[in-house]
């Protein structure tokens, strides 16, 4: 670069360095963009604003010992024709148990309390509210709602799988046969479709009810009333309060992907 | 030319049943054999004319699927004063029960199988179609 006598910038060099700089920062930030999406630069800003956050707390200390309790899950795979197939390759789950271990493994080891590792935790979609589930699908058959739900559209997935591979959860499962073929015909749900082989499919928080004002069928079907389902963004809502005096935990906050599934322990 | 009788006869015969489509259409004023749906409409006046129906009934189910799925307005629509769900099983598949007489009827004459009883569930269906 040119200097002048002082050793210093020229205000040629000063004002092509400047634009450099300038160009520069404006492209990593585009560049940042187009490599991570928008969303994870968001994802460093506050959690959600929106008027309604759809959330769920689950209550462990009413659920954990009740080994042969299944109603919420039964519930939900009766309700959304969800097939029981035995085969862990072939396996459809919407909500199911986890052992603690496994739904926090961040959490193994240390000094924990010892009746936690011995918990089977209720799990589900997340509904994250940076889902990296929806960043990577293709067709965009997978969405975050304005509500915070993580909706999908079976008529428009392809099956690419990518979503499986992205979410940190396994909260998704893939039809790898027709899933009629494991329904018992009699116990169906007409009111509701059934899947089709080659889509993937995930709890969607009951958003055909939710809609219409209506709790998820797991939150009904807990006759100990560990699940609770409301709006974060009201600090009125029973979602709210609960957060607000018990102690609850998410899974893998490390990941960034902002749950929106609570666990009081 | 011994045969010239058989090979005309035979001839004329051939070309009378190979344009029978042709001249039965013209005797007859019918061109083909048209589908005959059988309307099931429960009492209930449908959510659009019959003309549209025929023509853009999965133009509509389409809409329906795309406004209440992905833009979650899950309000029903109101028809001569009776609430309909925008849904192929709550609403079209409540009044219209009789897929086989009604769907398949056209459905099967054009030779299309629409992938919408993949997934979604029909009154009285026994066993589901599978793939
Ligand atoms: S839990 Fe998995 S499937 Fe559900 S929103 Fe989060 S990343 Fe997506
Ligand atoms: S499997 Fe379906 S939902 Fe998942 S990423 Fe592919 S198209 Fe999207």
């Amino acid at each position: 670069m040119k200097r002048d006598n002082n050793n210093e910038l020229s205000r040629r060099g000063f004002l092509k360095k400047a634009g450099l700089l300038g160009l520069s920062v404006a492209g990593a930030g585009a560049l940042m963009e187009v490599v991570f999406g928008d969303d994870v630069l968001a994802a460093s800003a506050a959690e959600s604003s929106a008027a309604v956050r759809w959330a769920m707390v689950v209550d462990m200390t009413k659920c954990a010992g009740r080994d042969a309790c299944t109603d919420c899950m039964t519930a939900c795979h009766r309700a959304h024709n969800v097939p029981s197939i035995k085969s862990r390759r072939h396996e459809i789950k919407w909500i199911w148990k986890e052992p603690f271990v496994n739904a926090f493994p961040e959490l193994r080891g240390g000094r924990l309390r010892a009746d936690l590792a011995k918990t089977d935790f209720i799990v589900l979609c997340n509904h994250c509210d940076n889902p990296p589930c929806v960043r990577v699908c293709p067709t965009k058959a997978t969405w975050r709602r304005p509500d915070g739900i993580v909706m999908m559209d079976m008529h428009r997935c392809i099956g690419c799988r990518y979503c499986m591979a992205a979410c940190p959860y396994g909260s998704r499962s893939f039809n790898w046969m027709d899933p009629r073929k494991a329904l018992d015909e009699k116990a169906i749900n007409q009111d509701y479709p059934t899947r089709t082989k080659g889509v993937v499919e995930k709890c969607d928080f009951c958003a055909e009810r939710v809609d219409h004002g209506r709790l998820p069928v797991c939150v009904e079907a807990c006759k100990e009333k560990a699940l609770a389902f409301g709006n974060l963004s009201d600090a009125k809502s029973n979602v709210s309060k609960l957060c607000a005096g018990r102690f609850a935990i998410r899974r893998k906050p490390e990941l960034g992907t902002r749950p929106e599934v609570y666990y009081i322990v | 030319m011994h045969d010239r009788i058989k090979i005309f006869g035979g001839l004329a015969l051939f070309i009378a049943l190979a344009t029978f489509p042709v001249w039965y259409a013209r005797a007859t004023g019918r061109a083909n054999v048209a589908p005959e749906p059988k309307l099931v409409n429960a009492g209930k006046e449908c959510v659009n004319t019959r003309a549209y129906m025929r023509e853009y009934h999965m133009t509509m189910l389409n809409e329906w699927r795309d406004e209440v799925i992905r833009d979650g307005k899950r309000v029903p629509i109101t028809v001569a004063g009776v609430k309909y769900q925008k849904s192929l099983t709550g609403s079209c598949m409540k009044c219209h029960a009789n897929k086989a007489d009604f769907c398949d009827t056209c459905h099967n004459y054009l030779g299309v199988s629409p992938s919408c009883w993949d997934c979604h569930n029909y009154p009285g269906e026994r066993k589901h179609e599978t793939r």
